[in-house]
């Protein structure tokens, strides 16, 4: 059986939402009340699993009185306020912040960016040839992981993961400053150096690709990655007795990849090496 | 949680200087960073594994850390540096030549000649200037200013002599009717006595006897506005603060002076440190805080050297410490943390980050520091000069403290004049004194040169045009004509000047300066001063328009979704001169 934790009874706030009167449990974000509303808010570094970043600004939506845009994904309702989504000011902010990531990073893998993109009309091209990108060779330093940098936004959320949200192991962090500023081990070291432990959980919340499995790297290089013909088959994992989910992506009667429902209230996403890797004795026919 | 340090060793130097820290927790890993940095002018692989052994920090986390702050080098480099200026009001008065010069006698900037080029130093009103810097048993830095190549080759190559005996120098030092300057230049700013014997303390007396509540009354009634940029009312930040239940309180006084052009913190420091300890007694006192820090921009060797006296002396005669100035409850002590070069830091919530150890990235408010500030605690961050008002404030008190200045911009306030000016400097003037007047004060534009634009506010402010010289020098009026009095920079330009590159450094200083953490900020600045590198240089994308209308667009979106401050006016000034001196028509052309 699953506890659900149900918490105190909330009370409600009204909020006025693009014209339209709504009510939303009091602490909720102006995300949680778009959500509510069936209104879709495009986002990048939130997680599900993690506390705001509040750092791509994608999400950005209008409240009266403010003076600058706010991030929905991290604002709480207040009574009385009055949202707009959908104004030409974010529609700008929304249009001008997704050309800056284009133009700057590789979002082939990044998923909805190519719709977000065209219903806003962004064109991150026209900052010219020659504008500045964060290209650069793709990562493979340990048989399980690759980073490939060049589609990092600077989300925070692998760091988030790694450190005091989940992991504790402080493998990475952002180094440097600005458009320099990259995700980095100690000096730059190759994984095995650092202190990574190989849990996959930065993987899990990355939104861009830029980490991925090997397997799944390997399987898209030779052109072998199917998203579509895999299955998804959510089992306990047999190595201990924390019971935490595993969910096998399977293609070809073969496991590709291993995650874990985020809504998984033993895990919350999050896995160690064994329940993520430790898979191919599996397949020893 | 286990740490995994590198397989390296520190040498026995920087083992020695970082076992002085006793694992007292993360706060401390910018004074060890710095402490290694003085030591030997570098972190190496072993010294930053063993700053993170004692103080218990993943090894990730601190090279973060390390790598976010330009005086650091994560790189092997000699002991001894010069960083030269080249920012607004140097690059008005030489600097280009003095680096040409530079890289032709010492090679292009960098480790291995020894200079480095560096963001504003804060020492404008003697421009062109650098900082010489010599790694040590006893580190040694010298602000050289105003400086030529002959004296920086020398320096480079021989070292800085150690903080020498300089006074503060102001140009209205010891006229009548000054408040805020009284002292600069004219006492010895290392001596309690001098700063007795001219009123010192007796400010803090009237506030111990008004207790907390009186004090913040009297500066709600003030009308006191910060002066740092924002202009909040100090009176209400304080009252926020103390209202607050959650102990302890904190007091942070943000002297990370870096906007460029702004350098008046550092001369009320280097003249009358006293007064900046003083006042945060006072602000500890009303806002219940029994610690204060103060945060001070590392580019500032001399005021750091008599604020640790001043501190000192203090503390020897109980303005410091327990029961202060025999008030029995009432403790307060005041810890110096020096910066390590960068301009984010100044931002109110990016100098909590820097203080606690962590890289100095704003946060997201709300939470306002008022209810979560430093270490999660209630803060009070208030401007040096803001500060140095309240004993303004309490000694004459507050209806004659409103009775300065205009309804509502009341008291004195300070401004920064440098660039192509007669008699650049501090000025102090009262709210209302018009643009002209100022720059009557300080003797105009050299002789046979027209005044062509004055920059208010700094990189962060915007320009105005020599037929608005009749603008009264209020936050309302400013704000009324479309501009900012930010941190009091009137940076003066006349014929002469290259406004196209004076932009283009405006550009690049947001570029390098952003902390990298919002989007439209980090690639912003860098496509801002891609544009303006374009629209400067006449090699359009395809026409100047385009390029205008990107510069538009980009800024607006800087503007209305960076995080801080720094992004949301990272385009002001080049909006202002696109517009109001009419640079986008001449780019057109």
């Amino acid at each position: 059986m699953t506890i659900v934790e149900i918490g105190l009874p909330k009370r409600l706030v009204e909020l006025t939402l693009d014209g339209e009167s709504v009510r939303v449990p009091e602490g909720a974000t102006i995300l949680d009340a778009c959500t509510a509303q069936g209104k879709s808010i495009p986002t990048l570094c939130y997680g599900d699993t993690l506390k705001p970043a509040n750092a791509c600004r994608v999400c950005m939506v209008e409240v009266e009185g403010a003076r600058t845009l706010v991030p929905s994904c991290s604002r709480k309702v207040e009574p009385g306020m009055v949202v707009r989504t959908d104004s030409e000011r974010t529609r700008h902010s929304r249009k001008l912040v997704l050309e800056l990531l284009g133009s700057a990073t590789d979002l082939s893998t990044t998923p909805h960016v190519d719709e977000w993109m065209s219903a806003c009309g962004a064109d991150p091209a026209r900052f010219g040839p020659d504008a500045a990108t964060v290209a650069q060779p793709i990562k493979v330093d340990n048989p399980l992981y690759v980073r490939d940098l060049g589609k990092c936004i600077m989300c925070y959320k692998c760091v988030d993961a790694c450190g005091d949200q989940w992991q504790n192991t402080f493998a990475i962090s952002v180094a440097g400053r600005g458009f320099d500023s990259r995700i980095s081990t100690e000096f730059s070291v190759p994984l095995p150096e650092s202190a990574c432990v190989y849990c996959g959980n930065c993987i899990e919340v990355c939104p861009t690709g830029a980490l991925s499995f090997k397997r799944e790297h390997d399987k898209r290089e030779d052109g072998t990655w199917d998203e579509e013909a895999q299955t998804q088959t959510t089992t306990i994992c047999t190595f201990c007795g924390v019971g935490c989910n595993l969910t096998l992506h399977v293609q070809d009667n073969e496991i590709v990849k291993v995650t874990s429902p985020h809504e998984s209230t033993v895990t919350h996403g999050n896995l160690c090496i064994k329940g993520r890797f430790g898979w191919q004795h599996v397949q020893n026919r | 949680m286990d740490l995994k340090l590198l397989d390296v060793e520190p040498s026995e130097a920087e083992r020695v200087v970082v076992d002085l820290f006793t694992g007292t927790g993360r706060d401390q890993l910018l004074p060890a960073l710095h402490a290694v940095n003085d030591r030997v002018g570098w972190i190496s692989q072993g010294a930053l594994n063993h700053i993170c052994r004692v103080l218990h920090v993943p090894p990730a986390e601190a090279y973060g850390v390390a790598s976010f702050y330009s005086l650091f080098s994560l790189t092997e480099r000699p002991a001894k540096i010069v960083h030269v200026c080249v920012d607004l009001a140097c690059q008005v008065n030489g600097a280009k030549a003095l680096c040409d010069r530079l890289t032709d006698e010492l090679g292009p900037a960098g480790a291995r000649s020894g200079w480095l080029r560096s963001p504003c130093l804060g020492v404008c009103e003697k421009a062109p200037a650098a900082l010489a810097f010599e790694a040590g048993e006893v580190a040694k830095e010298q602000l050289l200013a105003p400086t030529h190549a002959g004296e920086v080759i020398a320096v480079a190559a021989g070292g800085p002599s150690p903080v020498d005996g300089e006074r503060a120098e102001v140009p209205q030092a010891g006229a009548a009717g000054l408040r805020l300057l009284k002292r600069v230049g004219v006492v010895d700013p290392e001596s309690l006595d001098d700063y007795r014997a001219t009123g010192g303390y007796a400010a803090l007396r009237t506030a111990l006897l008004l207790g907390p509540s009186g004090v913040i009354r009297e500066v709600t009634d003030a009308k006191l506005m910060g002066r740092g940029g924002a202009a909040f009312p100090t009176g209400r930040k304080w009252d926020a603060t103390a209202r607050r239940p959650v102990r302890p309180h904190y007091l942070v006084c943000n002297a990370d002076e870096s906007e460029p052009g702004t350098f008046k913190d550092r001369l009320l420091m280097e003249g009358d440190p006293f007064a900046v300890i003083e006042s945060m007694t006072i602000a500890g006192f009303a806002a219940g805080c029994s610690r204060g820090y103060l945060y001070l921009r590392g580019e500032y060797p001399r005021a750091l050297h008599l604020l640790r006296n001043a501190i000192a002396r203090a503390r020897e005669r109980n303005f410091l410490g327990e029961n202060i100035m025999g008030h029995e409850g009432f403790s307060f002590d005041i810890e110096i943390r020096r910066g390590a070069g960068a301009y984010i830091c100044g931002e109110e919530t990016a100098i909590f980050n820097s203080i606690e150890g962590f890289r100095g990235e704003p946060r997201s408010k709300p939470p306002f520091p008022v209810e979560s500030g430093l270490f999660g605690k209630p803060t009070v961050v208030n401007n040096v000069e803001t500060l140095v008002n309240v004993p303004v404030i309490l000694t004459e008190g507050c209806e004659a403290y409103t009775r300065i200045g205009t309804e509502a911009s009341t008291g004195p306030k300070l401004f920064c004049l440098s660039g192509n000016v007669s008699r650049p400097g501090v000025y102090e003037v009262p709210f209302g004194t018009t643009l002209g007047e100022l720059l009557d004060l300080a003797g105009g534009v050299p002789p046979g040169r027209e005044l062509r634009a004055v920059l208010l506010g700094g990189a962060a402010g915007g320009f105005v045009r020599p037929d608005e010289l009749d603008l009264p020098l209020t936050m309302e009026d400013a704000r009324a004509a479309g501009t900012t009095l930010g941190s009091g920079v009137v940076l003066v330009l006349d014929d002469t000047a290259d406004l196209g590159s004076f932009l283009l450094r405006i550009a690049a200083f947001f570029r390098d300066e952003s902390c990298g953490q919002c989007v439209p900020c980090r690639i912003g600045t860098v496509r801002q001063e891609e544009a303006m590198h374009r629209l400067v240089g006449k090699r359009p994308l395809s026409t100047s328009a385009e390029d205008l209308q990107l510069l538009r667009e980009v800024g607006q979106v800087m503007r209305d979704s960076s995080i801080c401050g720094l992004g949301q006016t990272a385009w002001n000034a080049i909006e202002s001169a696109l517009d109001r001196l009419g640079y986008a028509e001449e780019a057109a052309s």
